[in-house]
């Protein structure tokens, strides 16, 4: 066959594949987007699963419930990395059109200079109290990891946590989403000492000693992702200090 | 005289004869993919740790092969020989695209469970394989039966090895689906101090069938078995 016709062929054929291709990603691109967005919401909430309004469980929350939800009770506050909290035109100037705090994408946060990240905070209303839901990112064996931690209204101590991956090993790093053992084992724990240092809490490859309120145990067998998210938690967590100190100084009684 | 030939023709090609129904059932046993042609390993030992994902991989391996085979046999007298492999990776991306796309949209948490997963089918030696040996020469009726058939056989092993590997992995089955089983007794070994579990019992998980590694022994044994109650299979050496 000659040159000309190798060539056409292959010139039709990628126009043809093109043109539907992108007509396909046009016509979804809506519905995906609708579905990320309730993705990270329901992945918010699974951090305060213990405390969502009475009558629901976190596992069967349809997609109307999670809309719902975000839009009564829970408040968004973006902050940069001093603690200021930054206005709509702000979050849309860092690129995120939607101008609300759960449009900004923690993935390209993490790409940034460390000082001009910026942070979305989710202030949950619960019936028994306010509950401040921090997004953290980091790394594990394989591929990047994240979570979001939920702290009472003591700013100190932690309500609940949630993590997920995108390819630790099943069964090993993947544990840290797939067995609700491990993050509930952070309910409870306090994330400052008594003398008001941050401690963090920290992941303790062999088990962490029995009634330690800065440590939760490792995964045996998965001990990088374990300090990945030992890593994540210290970093991720030291970035809102800054606002959180703001609010403690307004308040004096929440000071420890 | 030519409506006589051409009833002849039809007449010698049913739309689901005998060797059609070969073209199905061979690759599920006799021409399987994985366990006698060895190809598709990869994914094989990477996908199989979990039933679920298995599944959708399987589906969409189904798909992909039965319509890129389809598709190519449809246009097999125009494609250019110089360039039919860059012609045929162009078909299989395209559907792998679309299946992606299509998850995406409406299944989302099995899409994020699989991303990377359902890009790799492009690169599966299956697909590709068939559409060199097979569509490329056949009529596409005959094609499209023959990819059905071989993301069968594909699928069958696949799930063999995933129910395995995350029965004796992990002590459940379907997890992540609405079926999702655990199995009282299994015990969680790596996470013996988490009070809140209680999954403790007399088995212990074993690690090793979580790890790819498994998969080898698992498909390993699957030949093994194959090929001894299946003389057709043992080299003549």
């Amino acid at each position: 066959m000659s040159t000309s016709y190798v060539v056409r062929f292959v010139l039709i054929m990628t126009t043809l594949v093109a043109v539907l291709l992108t007509v396909l990603f046009l016509g979804l691109k809506d519905q995906s987007a609708v579905n990320e967005a309730i993705f990270n919401k329901r992945a918010i909430l699974a951090s305060v699963k213990d405390h969502l309004p009475e009558g629901m469980v976190h596992e069967d929350l349809t997609d109307d419930q999670v809309q719902e939800i975000f839009s009564s009770r829970v408040e968004q506050v973006a902050l940069n990395m001093s603690g200021q909290s930054l206005e709509s035109a702000d979050i849309v100037a860092s690129g995120y059109k939607g101008g609300k705090a759960e449009n900004i994408d923690m993935a390209k946060e993490k790409k940034k200079e460390e000082a001009e990240r910026i942070l979305p905070l989710y202030v949950y209303n619960a019936d028994g109290g306010k509950f401040y839901i921090m997004s953290v990112r980091g790394n594990g064996l394989w591929d990047e990891i994240w979570g979001n931690i939920a702290l009472q209204d003591d700013l100190n101590t932690v309500a609940g946590a949630a993590f997920d991956h995108r390819g630790e090993t099943p069964g090993l790093g993947a544990e840290i989403k797939d067995n609700p053992g491990f993050a509930a084992q952070f309910k409870g724990k306090k994330i400052y000492d008594a003398k008001g240092q941050f401690t963090s809490i920290d992941v303790v490859k062999g088990g962490a000693d029995k009634g330690a309120i800065h440590a939760v145990d490792g995964i045996s067998g998965a001990t990088v992702t374990a300090d990945g998210v030992d890593e994540m938690l210290r970093r991720g967590i030291s970035y809102y200090e800054p606002y959180f100190n703001q609010i403690k100084s307004s308040n004096p009684g929440l000071s420890n | 005289m030519a409506e006589n030939t051409v009833q002849d023709v039809q007449a010698k090609e049913p739309l689901f004869g005998k060797k059609e129904r070969k073209l199905l059932t061979d690759p599920l046993d006799d021409n399987n993919p994985i366990t006698v042609q060895v190809l598709g390993i990869c994914s094989a030992l990477a996908v199989t740790s979990l039933v679920l994902p298995s599944l959708v991989i399987s589906i969409a391996v189904v798909f992909v092969c039965a319509f890129s085979s389809l598709i190519t046999s449809l246009v097999r007298n125009a494609i250019p020989s110089q360039v039919r492999m860059i012609v045929q990776l162009v078909i299989i991306a395209s559907l792998v695209t679309i299946v992606e796309l299509t998850l995406k949209a409406f299944n989302y948490p099995v899409y994020k469970q699989l991303s990377v997963y359902i890009g790799l089918i492009i690169t599966n030696c299956i697909v590709m394989g068939r559409l060199e040996a097979f569509a490329m020469a056949n009529k596409p009726w005959r094609s499209f039966l023959d990819g059905v058939g071989n993301g069968l056989g594909y699928g069958a092993i696949l799930l063999i090895v995933a129910v395995v590997r995350e029965v004796f992995g992990k002590g459940s089955l379907f997890a992540g689906s609405p079926l999702e089983m655990k199995f009282i007794g299994a015990t969680n070994e790596y996470m013996i101090n988490t009070t809140t579990s209680d999954w403790f019992g007399w088995y212990s998980n074993n690690n090793l069938m979580v790890l790819p590694a498994a998969a080898m022994f698992v498909i390993g044994i699957l030949i093994w078995i194959q090929r001894s109650r299946n003389p057709k299979l043992v080299d003549i050496s």
